[in-house]
């Protein structure tokens, strides 16, 4: 039978080794006898000849075993009894762990998704975003006839693309539908890399202007509008009354993060107005470095070029450089150093889980010490013993590990829910966010080194105990003091580590409170607004001016609707769209002065609630802007260009135009961009209908403006179905979920949740810490007690013990959060990294929470009935 | 290979094989008997020896380990190679020896 595995001739094995064993000892204990030794002493000096009977009788037999997987499987088994024999700790220890490994985990996914995972392009490292730059704007559109130019230079690029946001009415079953859509140079999905799955690609030339209209569709648009029809290919569709032909489909897993999600992506072959001008930047930049350029260079040519052009086109081209920026960076630069601090704040919080479960660790191998001692004195050795340490250890973590990562997988698709759906769009890269294999690597290696740890600090331990002494009851004392000082180290770090993250969330939350609270220059409260899309069949003036007036004339006559407004954009959202102007009478000062320029209707500003601080808003009549040419400044505007002078009445110029601006009104200044950006100059003046196809309207209402929205778009179809409108909101919920307002609240609250956290895991541990001593200094205290000592001074000397371990990991904590938060420099808005009051009153509430954990045990300690305390011994 | 070496002279049990030992080396090499065990084992597992239980001269049940043929043959190889060793070690620690000798 010799093929059948060993497994069954095992116990047949151990029981002739053990008789063996037996009869040998039997043996040598009868020589030993015939020499004259009685049987007690013959039997002993056998013992001693033989060695260690049992540990030899288990090396004998690991002989036989797959050796360390079977002991290992002993030891799980031993490990699982003794979990369940303490499930609190375990419970505990398991717990706290998850929580660690959760955080972590989570953050880590958002982490790999946005700054880890290459983009999904052709070797997507050489792929690089070009932009215009001026003083005022790093990252500024590119210009048509620029681009063109640039194209004709000897690039640092095998190719350089462009592509524009548009955006097409499409006429479905429920009237019109903006539609988001992109206009690409032919080259642009070559230079990605990226091939359609259906049909082709545009032609080399399909970007030529007058080319004929082809389009391609998104995966999903495919999908959606077409039920994935293959037959799709070569069908015309009208978007925004033009006829264009599909000529393919994109894979459905195409993203392109800079734009967003588009679902037509047509060939540019159709400059617009503004696309003729060089003067007007309207495109963005994408190309792909040539092979062996680095980024350096290719910035050092690009500016060369531009001075070049600049020198040939120097009323249009002055003052502008070029700039280009890896496509990683322009996907996921915002979002960078918000991930990397979160992913700081959870590692600070694991580092604080693993110390938390690293003391419960310490403090259950001292209540263990006895059993660890009877084992040792039974033949383990200590090798066998760490073993032993080492299995929990990873039983624990294993545990944890799996709980951890389960909570993190619901905590991953939480966090998303909570993205708001207009940034989500600009994100497609959390599409693929999930457990991937770098996460669960990333989870395996955390964990791993969580285990070491774990078996470490216990087995650091056992090394330095002394078995022997450990059997007597008292080796007590001197073991107590180990903990303590070891305790009370793992305390000063764990305290020092929350004081990190509760400055961090306190930075971070006064961030928030001051953003939310930023002087945006207008009343924001009953606010609706809507974005009108026009059909092309507006063509002339007359006609966008006649439906500026019955838009204004119905939805004012609503109820409950005080007054209406139209502006080219909405505030809170960009300090884009700008203007070059010069102050007339003035000599130019070489530069552009770049100045955002807002076309509002005459009823804007004051539908807003801005304030009025000199002069007066346009007039009804001064809504024609082909009548008119008057306009309002800000202040910073004023303070700019009109540095202690009276702005009312100066004149202003277009650049390139002879036709003066008189400046009729100043209002105060209104946050046009996003809540965190500082005032720049803004120029208001009067609605120029034909410019944008679309435009906002603002609704001041005197009820819950919510309520309003569907009675707008209503109303607006009354006068004419073909408009399409879109983005109905209100003004707080847009400002609320603006990117700056979002990416401030999100840290805020996911630190400010690290720290809660913290804090009490910190706590924990400092009352295990004074608990602890308090009750391996019971006789102590019973002594002292009975020796005549006050209960106040026994409380005194509790609370200097733990006084003292708060004050030192406070300090620590203070040092090393001012190192920290001068890290976070950048994500704070409105506030000081070195923020007093966020200091001190941080270390008020650590303090406050150390006195109350620290409370407990004292008032244990004050109660000792001294007689009890020396009777127990 | 001592405990070959002793099996190959006569097949024994554990104590005989510990005692014989003891004596052979005249007591020069002493180890903790037990150790004997986990060794006989590893034999026993590589087939090297084989074992059956028996009753010894002194009327007691034993169990005799028995020499197999791969035993005797990894012996051999053993012994070989070992003195090739032990021969280059006394080479290089008596140069003046080595000369006599050979």
């Amino acid at each position: 039978m010799k093929w059948l595995p060993p497994m069954f001739r095992r116990r047949k094995l151990y029981g002739d080794l053990a008789e063996e064993i037996r009869e040998h000892l039997e043996e040598k204990t009868e020589q030993f006898m015939r020499d004259g030794m009685d049987r007690k002493a013959a039997e002993q000096a056998a013992h001693r000849a033989f060695g260690n009977a049992t540990a030899l009788e288990e090396r004998s037999r690991e002989v036989w075993q797959w050796r360390t997987l079977e002991s290992a499987w002993a030891d799980v088994r031993y490990a699982l009894r003794q979990f369940s024999r303490s499930p609190g700790f375990a419970i505990t220890a398991i717990a706290v762990l998850a929580l660690g490994i959760c955080s972590s985990v989570a953050i880590f996914a958002f982490v790999d998704a946005a700054l880890i995972r290459p983009l999904p392009y052709k070797l997507p490292a050489r792929l690089v975003g070009v932009y215009e730059t001026t003083s005022l704007c790093p990252r500024c559109n590119v210009a048509y006839l620029n681009y063109l130019d640039w194209k004709k230079s000897d690039l640092p690029f095998s190719s350089l693309e462009v592509w524009g946001s548009s955006r097409y009415l499409l006429n479905g079953h429920d009237g019109a539908q903006p539609v988001p859509g992109t206009r690409v140079s032919d080259g642009f999905f070559r230079t990605l890399g990226v091939v359609p799955i259906l049909g082709r690609d545009f032609y080399h030339g399909e970007d030529k202007p007058g080319s004929p209209h082809t389009v391609l569709l998104s995966y999903s648009a495919w999908q959606r509008r077409f039920n994935g029809s293959p037959n799709i290919i070569g069908q015309p569709i009208t978007l925004s009354d033009t006829s264009y032909t599909i000529i393919g489909v994109l894979p459905s897993e195409f993203q392109f993060a800079p734009r967003g999600a588009a679902e037509f992506w047509t060939a540019l072959n159709d400059p617009s107005s503004c696309e003729l001008r060089r003067a007007c930047h309207n495109l963005f930049g994408l190309a792909r470095l040539k092979d062996g350029v680095s980024l350096q260079s290719a910035v050092a040519e690009m500016k060369t070029i531009e001075l070049q052009l600049a020198k040939q086109y120097p009323d249009a081209n002055r003052g502008f450089s070029a700039d280009v920026v890896k496509l990683t960076e322009v996907v996921a630069g915002d979002i960078r150093p918000v991930l990397l601090m979160l992913l700081g704040g959870a590692g600070l919080l694991l580092l604080i889980a693993c110390v938390n479960v690293s003391s419960l660790l310490v403090v259950r191998s001292e209540s263990r010490k006895r059993e660890i001692a009877v084992r040792g004195a039974l033949g383990a050795s200590p090798a066998r013993l760490v073993r032993q340490f080492v299995t929990e250890g990873f039983v624990l973590v294993l545990a944890g590990t799996m709980l951890g990562l389960a909570s993190a997988y619901l905590a991953v698709h939480l966090l998303i829910k909570l993205i708001p759906a207009g940034m989500i769009e600009s994100m497609p890269y959390l599409a693929g966010l999930g457990l991937n294999l770098r996460v669960m690597a990333f989870a395996g290696l955390i964990s791993l080194l969580a285990a070491i740890l774990f078996s470490i600090v216990p087995a650091l331990r056992l090394s330095r105990e002394d078995l022997r002494g450990c059997l007597a009851e008292g080796g007590r004392a001197s073991a107590g003091m180990l903990w303590r000082r070891l305790g009370s180290k793992l305390v000063v770090l764990e305290l020092a580590t929350a004081m990190v993250l509760l400055v961090g969330a306190g930075l971070l939350g006064k961030s928030l409170y001051r953003l939310l609270h930023v002087d945006i220059g207008f009343d924001p409260d009953h606010i609706a607004t809507l974005l009108i899309t026009m059909p092309s069949s507006y063509q002339e003036n007359i006609q966008v001016m006649r439906l500026e007036r019955q838009l204004v004339s119905r939805i004012g006559s609503l109820p409950g609707v005080k007054s209406v407004g139209i502006s080219t954009s909405l505030p809170s959202s960009s300090w884009g769209m700008a203007t070059n102007i010069l102050v007339s009478g003035r000599p130019s000062n070489g530069e552009h002065n770049t100045v955002p320029e807002r076309d509002v209707s005459s009823n804007y500003l004051k539908t807003l609630g801005a304030k009025l601080l000199r002069g007066r808003y346009f007039t009804e009549a001064e809504d024609d802007p082909s009548k008119a040419h008057v306009a309002v400044i800000n202040q910073t505007f004023a303070k700019q260009y009109f540095q202690g002078e009276d702005p009312i009445g100066k004149r202003l110029l277009y650049e390139g135009s002879q036709e003066p601006i008189e400046i009729v009104g100043l209002v105060e200044d209104i946050k046009e961009g996003q809540l965190d950006t500082i005032n720049r100059p803004a120029l208001y003046d009067p609605f120029s209908p034909l410019w944008f196809r679309s435009f906002n309207l603002v609704v001041r209402t005197s009820q819950a403006e919510q309520s309003l929205l569907p009675t707008l778009t209503a109303t607006i179809h009354q006068i004419d179905p073909s408009i399409a409108t879109s983005d109905a909101g209100t003004m707080n919920d847009l400002i609320s979920g603006s990117q700056s307002s979002y990416l401030h609240r999100s840290s805020a609250f996911l630190v400010g949740g690290f720290a809660g956290v913290a804090l009490i895991l910190s706590i924990v541990g400092l009352y295990g810490v004074i608990a602890y001593s308090v009750s391996q200094r019971t006789r102590e205290i019973g002594v002292r007690m009975a020796l005549g000592a006050q209960r106040s001074s026994v409380y005194q000397m509790i609370f200097k013990e733990a006084g003292w371990l708060a004050a030192v990991g406070i300090a620590t904590g203070l040092g090393c959060s001012l190192a920290a938060t001068t890290l976070l420099r950048k994500l704070l808005f409105g506030t000081q990294p070195w923020d007093l009051f966020t200091l001190t009153a941080v270390a008020a509430v650590l303090a406050a929470f150390a006195f109350l954990a620290s409370y407990i045990p004292a008032r244990r300690a004050a109660s000792i009935n001294p007689v009890e305390a020396l009777r127990a011994e | 290979m001592m405990i070959l070496e002793s099996l190959r002279r006569q097949p024994a049990h554990g104590y005989a094989l510990v005692q014989h030992i003891q004596q052979r080396s005249n007591n020069l090499l002493q180890v903790e008997e037990g150790s004997l065990y986990p060794a006989l084992q590893r034999l026993l597992k590589s087939k090297l020896v084989k074992a059956e239980w028996g009753v010894s001269a002194t009327n007691r049940r034993v169990r005799t380990y028995q020499l197999t043929s791969a035993g005797l043959r990894h012996l051999e190889k053993e012994i070989s190679s070992f003195e090739q060793m032990f021969e280059g070690i006394s080479l290089v620690l008596n140069p003046g020896n080595s000369n006599a000798t050979s």
